[in-house]
């Protein structure tokens, strides 16, 4: 079955920040020891006392608070892996071991300063472990659209160099037997980097992703000759509908390369795009060539694919990719969306 | 290679893409006037291109690295071991990997679209270079071989990996047995464990048998120092473990 595990537009990726950043660091040095004046401010008398009571209550916030940053840095590998609840958990828990920890080293030195009870002090700890956390979930928070935007530029599938050097050797070798040919060539190319080189971020029309992806067959076709066959299943195709953009080629791509150019005789590259009441429907199936390369490259261009399908369209569409009896198939589900009329 | 000066290098052209060939062609007829060469054929995989080797005398491969079946890499890895080498000039559009392998192990290779001086300075040079070493290309290629080169009466053979049951050492030759036959190579037992050591198993100092061809194990007091024989699949021989490769007898259990 598919991968459908849905990735939280707004809440994407929260998870503990990077307490080895500086920034990070410093925010929370700095949301701390506004918390500690606060305390000082409402623990002295006067005003004029509150800067004794800050330099007391430093003297103890202080170095909790600094093995902590380096704790956190240390083990954020580690944090990470657990999941944003349990690690949160985590956080707490050693904060407290570390201030009291810290409580009786104090006690001890200090022995004319009433540090009071420890679980005042605990609950004082956890509240600033608390709003420090709460500030860096929202700090991320605000951030992620932004994120994500960032991310969909950054996952526009990109073209194997290999392909593009491999063409321009195709074509330099058409300019003098077949010049027609080459200048065809040269402009389904020129069609298919505008594509990849501009800002996709919103959804396009089915249908020019499918030309798309004859443009990059055409190309494939110079070099490949009689190995690369296809055959487009589109009639049933409702061409208005709105897809990510290079979401066909891509796969069209990876098809070609992995399921075609390892074989000397070649093979049949099917394409499948239809509607199936409110979803679309694209089906994509290629031979495994015997003893094919690693399958490394497939899964990145794959995974990219998931991604962004998963950023434009949450739960709601889905990708899985099946290998049966010689054959690799790639299924993609979306919501069938058109244009506003 | 040694190439008399006065004589007409023999070109073979190999790479899976017929623009690819042409372009090679059309190139290698501009060089002709500053350096006379004749085109032997075309190859379109590295079968193809060690067929043409047995049949042809060759002295310089134009070898695409990225080819269906057994690719560039592997065919120059058999041609190595070849008793007259052809030199070999690799060509490549973008293979990230394969030119950084190259650059440390100090193998020459053209960049396509290929320039013709570029092609006429690889050409010459190769006339003097000695071709890169066996050891090298292993390097380069960083993965184990899909088949072993048999070299019978001057002609190459390829014996696929995946068919050998198992290699066993004598003086300076391994035997490589597969269910039909027995073939010698020119290979340490050990470089060859090194290579495919994940596929095969050391059941004996002078033997390594493939771990899909283990049918099982039978007591063998007479002829093994452990007291235990390997049975191969395919052909029920029983071949002896060692006191020291004990152990493997336990781990197949």
């Amino acid at each position: 079955m598919g991968n459908v595990a849905s990735i939280n537009q707004t809440g994407t990726g929260i998870r503990l920040p990077n307490f080895c950043n500086l920034g990070i660091m410093l925010r929370s040095l700095v949301v701390v020891n506004l918390l500690v004046a606060a305390a000082a401010v409402v623990r002295a008398q006067r005003l004029a006392t509150a800067g004794l009571e800050f330099v007391l209550l430093a003297a103890f916030a202080e170095p909790v608070l600094i093995v902590s940053l380096l704790a956190l840095c240390g083990a954020r590998r580690w944090l990470h892996s657990l999941g944003y609840a349990r690690s949160i958990a985590m956080v707490a828990v050693f904060e407290l071991a570390l201030s009291w920890a810290a409580w009786r080293a104090v006690g001890s030195l200090f022995v004319d300063y009433a540090g009071g009870s420890f679980p005042r002090l605990a609950a004082l700890v956890l509240f600033a472990t608390a709003v420090t956390l709460a500030y860096f979930d929202l700090r991320s928070r605000a951030l992620a659209p932004a994120i994500a935007d960032a991310r969909i530029q950054a996952l526009q599938a990109r073209i194997r160099p290999h392909f593009l050097y491999n063409s321009i050797n195709a074509v330099i070798s058409l300019i003098r037997s077949e010049p027609r040919r080459a200048e065809r060539a040269l402009e389904d190319m020129a069609d298919l980097f505008r594509v990849l080189m501009s800002e996709n971020r919103t959804l396009a029309p089915i249908a020019e992703e499918v030309e798309l992806a004859r443009q990059y067959l055409a190309i494939e076709s110079l070099r490949l000759g009689e190995r690369l066959r296809v055959s487009w299943r589109i009639d049933a195709m409702p061409g208005d509908a709105l897809v990510p953009p290079l979401v066909l080629q891509p796969l069209v791509e990876n098809a070609v390369y992995h399921g075609i150019e390892p074989s000397p005789e070649g093979g049949e590259v099917s394409i499948d795009v239809r509607r199936d009441g409110p979803q679309l429907v694209m089906t994509l199936v290629n031979p495994v060539a015997a003893g094919a390369r690693s399958p490394a490259g497939n899964r990145m261009a794959i995974a990219n694919i998931r991604e962004r399908l998963q950023l434009h369209f949450d739960a709601e569409a889905s990708m899985k990719s099946e290998v049966d009896d010689g054959s690799y198939r790639v299924t993609i589900r979306m919501p069938y969306l058109t244009p506003p009329a | 290679m040694t190439l008399a000066r006065s004589e007409v290098p023999r070109i073979l052209i190999a790479d899976d893409e017929a623009p690819a060939r042409q372009r090679l062609r059309d190139l290698l007829d501009e060089c002709r006037e500053r350096f006379p060469l004749t085109v032997v054929d075309e190859a379109r995989s590295g079968r193809e291109v060690l067929d043409v080797l047995n049949r042809e005398k060759v002295d310089i491969v134009l070898l695409d690295i990225r080819m269906p079946e057994i690719d560039g890499m592997e065919a120059a890895r058999h041609i190595a071991g070849m008793p007259n080498p052809p030199a070999i000039i690799f060509t490549t559009a973008f293979d990230s990997y394969a030119i950084n392998a190259f650059e440390v192990n100090a193998i020459d290779y053209l960049l396509k679209p290929i320039r013709l001086e570029r092609l006429l300075a690889a050409l010459t040079k190769v006339r003097a270079a000695a071709p890169p070493s066996r050891q090298a290309l292993d390097a380069a290629a960083n993965q184990p071989r899909r088949h072993l080169s048999v070299h019978e009466r001057g002609k190459i053979h390829l014996v696929p990996v995946a068919e050998i049951l198992y290699l066993r050492a004598e003086l300076k030759y391994v035997t490589v047995r597969t269910v039909e036959r027995e073939y010698l190579v020119e290979e340490s037992l050990t470089t060859l464990e090194e290579e495919f050591g994940d596929a095969f198993v050391r059941v004996h100092r002078n033997c390594l048998v493939a771990r899909q061809a283990v049918a099982g194990f039978a007591r063998n007091a007479d002829e093994s120092e452990s007291g235990w024989a390997v049975v191969i699949k395919g052909t029920g021989e029983k071949l002896p473990v060692s006191r020291r490769q004990h152990h493997v007898v336990k781990q197949f259990r």
